[in-house]
C-alpha cells in the first residue's frame, strides 16, 4: 500500500459516511449490492486497460469492443442456445482478443498512434455491431437463465450478496497483481512503459510489447461484454457498452497508473473502480438527475490527470532541492 | 511523397465521379451546394483542428466544444442581435478551447488525455444544464444557410473564407512557423525561443473561435440546440484534417490539403446520403477512411524514407 492507495480508499470510506450521514439507505444491503454489481464489468475492463496506461498507449475502442462481444455472443445463442457459460466467456473472450490484435497491428506495425487507431476503430466496431445482428437487440428471451443467475447470486454475507461476476472479476484482478509482480511480461511491460528507447537497448521487443497489451485489452473487453449479457440480460447495438470508454479510462487514471508511463498497480485500479461504483450508486442515493453523470466522469478524470501533474511537479522540486 | 495534398485532390474526383455515376440524385449541382451548409460547420471545426495537429497536439473535445456552446449561446443571447450572438458563441468557444490548451501546456499532460476528460466535461455541462430539454434558438438569428452569397449558402462563404485567412497565417506568418516548429520538435522549439505555452494554447483558442462560428451556424441552421447533438463529429473533423495530408505525428501539413479533404468528405458524406445509406454505417466508413489514410502517410514516407537520395558524381578534375 502507498500514499496513492491509501489515499483513494479514504477518499472511498469518506464517500461512503458522508453519503450514510445524508441519507440512511445509503448501507442498506440492497443499495450497497447495486454498488457491487456495478463493480465486475468495469474492474475486468480496466484491468486489460492498466498496461496499456502504462505504456503510455490508450484504448478507446474498449467500449465497442463490450458492444461487439455481447452482441455476437447473443446472436450465436440464437442459433446455439444449450452453449454452455464457460464456452460463452470463451467466446467472447476469443472475439475481444481478435480486435485487440487488430488494434495492436494498426499501433505497432502500421504505427498508427493509438488514440487515432481506437478512435477509428471505436466507430469501426460498432458498426461490425450492427452488421453482426442485422440491427435487432438481443432479446431477454435469448439469454439463458444460467448466464444471467451469475450476477445476480454468489456468495451471500449479511444480506450482502457478492456476485459471482464480481468474484470473478476480484479473480482476474489478484492473477493481474500477482502477474505484474512476478512475470517478465509485466516487468518489460513497465520497463517500456518509463522508457520505451531504455528498454530496447535491454533487449525487450517494443513490438511484442505493445501488441501483447492492446491484445490484454481486448481480451478482458471480450470478457466484459459476456458479463454485461450476464449483468443486464439483453443488450442493443446502439448502447452496449457505448461511452464505457470513459469509465474505464477514468478508473485507471484514478487508481494511480501516471500517464507518463512506467508506474501503477493493481491495487490502486481495483480502488478506482471502486471509487467510481460508490460515486455512480451514491448520485442516485443523493438523487442527482442521470444527467448529471457524464460531467461527473469527466471531472473525475481531469481531478485524477491534475493530481498527477501536481505530485510529478512536486517531487521535481524535492529532488532539486 | 512531397505533396500529400494530390491524394485527396484526386480521390475527390473519383468519389465525384463514382457517386455521378451511380446516383440519379448526385447529378444535381444546385443541391450539392446547397447542401454543403452541414459539412461547412466541420469544416470550420477542421480548419482548427489542423492548427493543433500540425503543432502535435489532438483536441478530441471539439463535438462538446461545438455542443455546449451551441446550447448555450442561445441561453445568454436571448433575443440579441445577430452580431451580438456571433461574439458569444465566439467567445464561449474560445474560452473552451482555451481551457483546454492552459491545462495541456501549465499542467504538461498529454492533450489527448485532457480532451478526452473535457469532451465528457463540456457535454456533461450542456446534459446537466438541458437535461431532456432543448434550447430554443431566437427567430432573427435563424436561417443563415439559406442566405446565399455568389451563389454559395452563407456557412460554405464562412468556412471558405476562414480557411484562406487562417491558411495565411499558418503558412506566411510567424504564429505558423512556431506551431510547425512545437510539431517537429517540441524541445528544440522551446530551445530555440518560440512561445511554445502561448503558441499552443492561442492554437486551441483560435480552434474554440471557430467552432464558436460553427456553433452559431448549426443554431441558426436547426432553429434549436440539444445536448445530444453532433454524435462523433470530432471523428470526422480529425479524419478532414489526417486524410489531408497532416501528420498526426505533428509537425506537416498544409491548410490546402485540408480544404481538399474536406471536399472529398463531402463528396463521400453528400454520397452515402443519397445512396441512404444508414447513420451508423456512414460513421463507421469515416473511421474506415480515418486508418486507412493515416496507414496510407506512415507507408508514404516509409518508402520516402528508404529511397536513397541519387549519388551526386564526384568530380574527378583537381
Amino acid at each position: 500500500m502507498k500514499w496513492r492507495e491509501l489515499g483513494l480508499l479514504a477518499v472511498v470510506i469518506v464517500l461512503c459516511v458522508a453519503c450514510t450521514m445524508k441519507d440512511r439507505n445509503f448501507i442498506d444491503p440492497h443499495n450497497i449490492d447495486s454498488i457491487l454489481l456495478w463493480m465486475p464489468l468495469l474492474l475486468t475492463a480496466a484491468i486489460g486497460q492498466f498496461p496499456v496506461i502504462v505504456i503510455r498507449g490508450i484504448d478507446i475502442s474498449i467500449g465497442s469492443i463490450i458492444g461487439l462481444s455481447a452482441i455476437a455472443v447473443g446472436v450465436l445463442l440464437k442459433s446455439h442456445p444449450d452453449l454452455g457459460v464457460p464456452m460463452l466467456f470463451a467466446i467472447g473472450a476469443t472475439i475481444g482478443l481478435i480486435l485487440g490484435i487488430l488494434n495492436g497491428a494498426l499501433i505497432t506495425y502500421a504505427k498508427i498512434p493509438a488514440v487515432v487507431t481506437t478512435i477509428g476503430t471505436l466507430t469501426l466496431f460498432r458498426g461490425l455491431t450492427y452488421m453482426v445482428c442485422g440491427g435487432d437487440q438481443i432479446d431477454a428471451s435469448l439469454v439463458p437463465d444460467r448466464l444471467t443467475v451469475l450476477a445476480h447470486s454468489g456468495i451471500t454475507v449479511r444480506e450482502v450478496t457478492v456476485s459471482w461476476l464480481l468474484i470473478f472479476a476480484l479473480l482476474l484482478g489478484i492473477i493481474t497483481a500477482l502477474l505484474a509482480r512476478f512475470s517478465q511480461f509485466f516487468g518489460n511491460v513497465f520497463a517500456y512503459g518509463s522508457n520505451p528507447s531504455a528498454a530496447y537497448l535491454r533487449g525487450i521487443s517494443p513490438n511484442k510489447v505493445q501488441m501483447a497489451c492492446y491484445a490484454l485489452s481486448g481480451l478482458t473487453g471480450g470478457i466484459a461484454g459476456v458479463m454485461f449479457l450476464s449483468r443486464f440480460g439483453n443488450a442493443s447495438p446502439a448502447s452496449a457498452g457505448s461511452g464505457f470508454e470513459l469509465l474505464v479510462i477514468a478508473s485507471v487514471a484514478i487508481g494511480g497508473v501516471k500517464i507518463t508511463g512506467g508506474s501503477g498497480s493493481t491495487l490502486g485500479v481495483v480502488l478506482g473502480c471502486a471509487l467510481l461504483a460508490v460515486i455512480n450508486v451514491a448520485l442516485v442515493v443523493l438523487k442527482v438527475p442521470a444527467d448529471y453523470q457524464t460531467l461527473v466522469y469527466g471531472l473525475t478524470i481531469l481531478i485524477a490527470l491534475l493530481i498527477d501533474a501536481l505530485s510529478r511537479g512536486v517531487k521535481k522540486q524535492g529532488a532539486a532541492a | 511523397m512531397k505533396r500529400p495534398e494530390w491524394i485527396p485532390a484526386i480521390l475527390s474526383i473519383a468519389v465525384f465521379a463514382l457517386f455521378w455515376y451511380l446516383s440519379k440524385d448526385f447529378r444535381d449541382i444546385p443541391y450539392l451546394i446547397s447542401n454543403t451548409t452541414i459539412l461547412a460547420e466541420t469544416g470550420l471545426m477542421a480548419i482548427g483542428m489542423t492548427l493543433i495537429i500540425i503543432a502535435g497536439n489532438i483536441d478530441l473535445s471539439v463535438g462538446s466544444i461545438l455542443v455546449l456552446t451551441a446550447c448555450l449561446m442561445p441561453k445568454l443571447a436571448g433575443h440579441a442581435s445577430a452580431p451580438v450572438a456571433i461574439l458569444i458563441a465566439v467567445l464561449l468557444g474560445a474560452v473552451m478551447g482555451g481551457i483546454n490548451g492552459i491545462i495541456i501546456t501549465k499542467a504538461k499532460l498529454p492533450s489527448f488525455l485532457v480532451t478526452l476528460a473535457t469532451m465528457a466535461i463540456y457535454r456533461g455541462i450542456a446534459k446537466a444544464m438541458l437535461q431532456a430539454d432543448s434550447a430554443e434558438v431566437a427567430p432573427n438569428v435563424k436561417g443563415l444557410d439559406r442566405l446565399s452569397l455568389l451563389g454559395m449558402p452563407y456557412p460554405l462563404v464562412i468556412f471558405l473564407v476562414f480557411a484562406l485567412v487562417i491558411g495565411l497565417v499558418l503558412h506566411r506568418k510567424v504564429l505558423g512557423r512556431w506551431l510547425f516548429g512545437i510539431g517537429t520538435n517540441s524541445e528544440a522549439a522551446r530551445y530555440a525561443g518560440f512561445p511554445v505555452d502561448r503558441a499552443t494554447i492561442t492554437a486551441f483558442a483560435v480552434s474554440g473561435a471557430l467552432i464558436g462560428i460553427a456553433a452559431f451556424c448549426m443554431d441558426s441552421r436547426l432553429g434549436v440546440a440539444r445536448p445530444d447533438m453532433a454524435p462523433g463529429i470530432e471523428l470526422q473533423a480529425i479524419t478532414i484534417v489526417v486524410a489531408g495530408g497532416t501528420a498526426i505525428s505533428g509537425g506537416k501539413g498544409t491548410m490546402v490539403g485540408t480544404l481538399l479533404s474536406w471536399l472529398l468528405m463531402y463528396f463521400v458524406t453528400t454520397g452515402m446520403g443519397v445512396m441512404n445509406i444508414k447513420a451508423e454505417y456512414q460513421l463507421t466508413i469515416i473511421g474506415l477512411i480515418l486508418i486507412v489514410s493515416v496507414f496510407g502517410q506512415q507507408v508514404a514516407t516509409s518508402i520516402a524514407s528508404h529511397r536513397l537520395p541519387k549519388p551526386t558524381k564526384l568530380s574527378t578534375k583537381p
